[in-house]
């Protein structure tokens, strides 16, 4: 075998310029794809991680029926006490859950005693939400890093609109299920960035207090955020976790709950799935580029040796190890332009991580890019593209190992 | 036993219309460790004999038996086993692989159709260098030596299997004469040492001199034979 592949190695040295060329092209072809992975691959999972890490949580739990009707914020559609304690059940077992963070959302109006606007807001427990999504806290631009009780965090765009700021007095107003309306007093806490998608635009307040205002006597709970301890366990925690729920019916007989992953509850998962399509086709056209110039070269290498295929049939060599000479030659090819590629790919990959690219999504200015490119996609390339090559090049190896010796022999 | 023979053996080429009849009812046997040579002007009919032979291509019509198989019925694949199990050939353009050197090209058959293990094709190869005289370039590469040498090579390679024949088809057509007469030495040479039978064609009155047995090909016919 090694030395079949001394042969094919000597025969691509025998035309050094055209060999270099062709592995230079299917070389180019890997770094380019290989630098659009990763930094497609790095700009997708940094907005993922801002999503689910700021506001979102990775997976959500609600009623049955409260995403569809999440706009208007349905306090009808909370979970009572008996419902959460089987969610929590749920959750306990399953080991791959990091944290997870009760919510109570509602919508109310936000005085500062001048002007009067709507607010949607988030009660929660302080410790257990920044467990659940980390980057929350670093959405506070202004005042204290936590939700005290008696304070809020009010959104950017409504401190803007309303004049407030950190330490102001302002008043909540809300209406609670059974349709009588309460207020409390609550100072600022703190100005809260905005993030893109649903939620990315809400106000903060301890969860006590959302009871206080809703005039609840025990916990009803919105929505209970996930975060899990690795994210590539995401779908089948997903699936766990909706197993051992779907079994909890409601008095209707219907399903009593519904989990969400982020994929349906943010916009930005089509972004993602767009991404991933763009890489596909990026992939398609390497193909492409390495089956046309690997199968082109093969083709003139065939050509130009039938006098040797000749000889080396008539001598008895098999048809089948003509094939292996030559589809070895078109995989030595391809190996090669792989081997530089990889090299220039992973080079280009460190300059550009090392070059801190930044770009700004939605409100959020200056999000470091930093590309990287795992061992797995390197192997799927390779392999990839040195199958490719081996298939260019069957239908000439095929087409030597088929040719008469006789007139192989007489061609000049 | 003969290790070739011929029962009205015919070869007729198709061309377009026309049919060529290349070969016309032709009988000879041939024996183990003879040195056989097929003479004739151009277009006699030498090449498509030795193909014949060689297994390279079918007759028409007759039977033709090489080691006692009849080789008419080989198909594509037995065919090539076959020349690769039992018979070598010398080419006239030597044929040798540009990217092998003299020793590498000499080890292909062993490699690449034998697959005979390593330490004894070494010393196989070693021994047919020595034998044409080549030991001393085994590392240089076809294009650094003369016609002759690289026949001497072609010599070596065709042998170095151990076959029962030699098929050279004008194996001299392309040297001068000094190296003419110095290659087909090394074959009779080769024929005694081993026992070979080569079986070469020519169509130069002066080399057909070195052979023990001459048949005259003449538009397809055998004229007479000398033995
Ligand atoms: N493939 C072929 N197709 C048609 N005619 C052929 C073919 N090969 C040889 N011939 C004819 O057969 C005859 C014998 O040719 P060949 O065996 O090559 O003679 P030689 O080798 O003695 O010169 C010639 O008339 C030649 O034109
Ligand atoms: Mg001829």
């Amino acid at each position: 075998m090694l030395n079949i592949f001394k042969i094919a190695v000597r025969n691509l040295m025998r035309y050094k310029r055209r060999t270099l060329l062709t592995a230079s092209l299917v070389a180019i072809g890997v770094v380019f794809v290989l630098v659009f992975i990763s930094v497609s691959g790095s700009f997708k999972n940094m907005m993922i991680g801002q999503i689910t890490d700021s506001f979102l949580g990775h997976i959500q739990i609600h009623k049955k029926g409260y995403v569809a009707s999440i706009d208007s914020l349905p306090l009808t559609m909370n979970l009572g006490q008996k419902a959460f304690e089987k969610v929590e059940k749920a959750i306990n077992e399953i080991p791959d859950i990091e944290a997870y963070s009760k919510r109570i959302k509602f919508g109310g109006m936000f005085s500062n005693f001048v002007e009067t606007t709507n607010v949607r807001l988030n009660g929660v427990y302080p410790e257990d939400e920044v467990k659940t999504v980390p980057l929350f806290l670093s959405r506070v631009k202004e005042g204290g890093k936590d939700i005290k009780p008696g304070e809020i965090l009010v959104p950017e765009l409504l401190a803007k609109g309303m004049k407030v700021k950190v330490g102001d007095t302002v008043v909540v107003i809300a209406t609670n299920k059974d349709g009588s309306v309460n207020g409390k007093q609550f100072q600022v806490g703190g100005i809260l960035e905005s993030v893109t998608g649903p939620g990315g635009r809400d106000g903060y307040i301890h969860i006590e207090d959302a009871m206080e205002i809703l005039r609840m006597d025990t916990m009803e709970i919105s929505e209970i955020a996930i975060r899990l301890r690795d994210f590539d366990e995401l779908h089948s925690a997903f699936d766990r976790l909706r197993d051992k729920l779907s079994n909890e019916l409601n008095k209707q007989g219907g399903p009593a709950f519904e989990v969400h992953t982020w994929e349906k509850l943010s916009p930005f998962y089509n972004i993602a799935r767009m991404i991933d399509i763009m890489t596909f086709f990026v992939k398609l056209m390497l193909i492409a580029i390495v089956l046309i110039s690997i199968m082109n070269v093969m083709v003139m290498a065939v050509y130009e040796r039938i006098r040797e295929i000749g000889t080396i049939a008539a001598i008895g060599t098999l048809p089948g190890k003509i094939v292996a000479m030559f589809l070895i030659e078109g995989f030595s090819l391809g190996f090669f332009g792989v081997v530089i590629g990889n090299i220039l790919g992973v080079a280009v990959i460190s300059v550009l991580s090392v070059a801190k690219l930044t770009f700004n999504f939605g409100r959020q200015k200056g999000l470091l890019l930093s590309p990287s490119i795992n061992l797995q996609d390197i192997l799927v390339i390779s392999i990839i593209v040195i199958t490719i090559s081996v298939i260019a090049s069957l239908q000439p190896a095929y087409k030597a190992s088929r040719m008469n010796p006789i007139d192989a022999l007489r061609h000049v | 036993m003969s290790l070739v023979t011929a029962d009205n053996l015919s070869k007729a080429y198709a061309k377009g219309e026309l049919k060529v009849e290349a070969l016309k009812n032709l009988n000879f046997e041939i024996e183990p460790a003879s040195f056989v040579s097929f003479v004739g002007p151009s277009g006699s009919g030498k090449t498509t004999l030795l193909n014949l032979i060689g297994c390279l291509d079918k007759p028409t019509s007759g039977v033709l038996t090489v080691d006692d198989t009849d080789v008419s019925g080989l198909n594509t694949r037995m065919a090539a086993a076959f020349r690769g199990r039992k018979i070598g050939f010398i080419f006239q353009d030597f044929n040798l692989i540009p990217v092998l050197t003299v020793y590498e090209n000499v080890g292909y058959p062993l490699l690449m159709v034998r697959n005979t293990p390593s330490p004894e094709r070494k010393r196989r190869i070693l021994t047919l260098l020595e034998a044409v005289g080549m030991a001393e370039k085994k590392n240089k590469y076809p294009d650094q030596i003369s016609g002759g040498q690289k026949q001497r090579v072609a010599v070596a390679r065709a042998l170095v299997t151990n076959p029962k024949l030699v098929l050279a088809d004008e194996p001299t057509a392309n040297l001068d004469h000094k190296t003419a007469y110095m290659v087909i030495d090394i074959m009779k040479k080769m024929k005694n040492e081993l026992g070979t039978t080569f079986i070469f064609s020519t169509h130069d009155q002066k080399i057909v001199g070195e052979a023990e047995i001459i048949y005259p090909l003449e538009d397809g016919e055998l004229t007479k034979g000398r033995g």
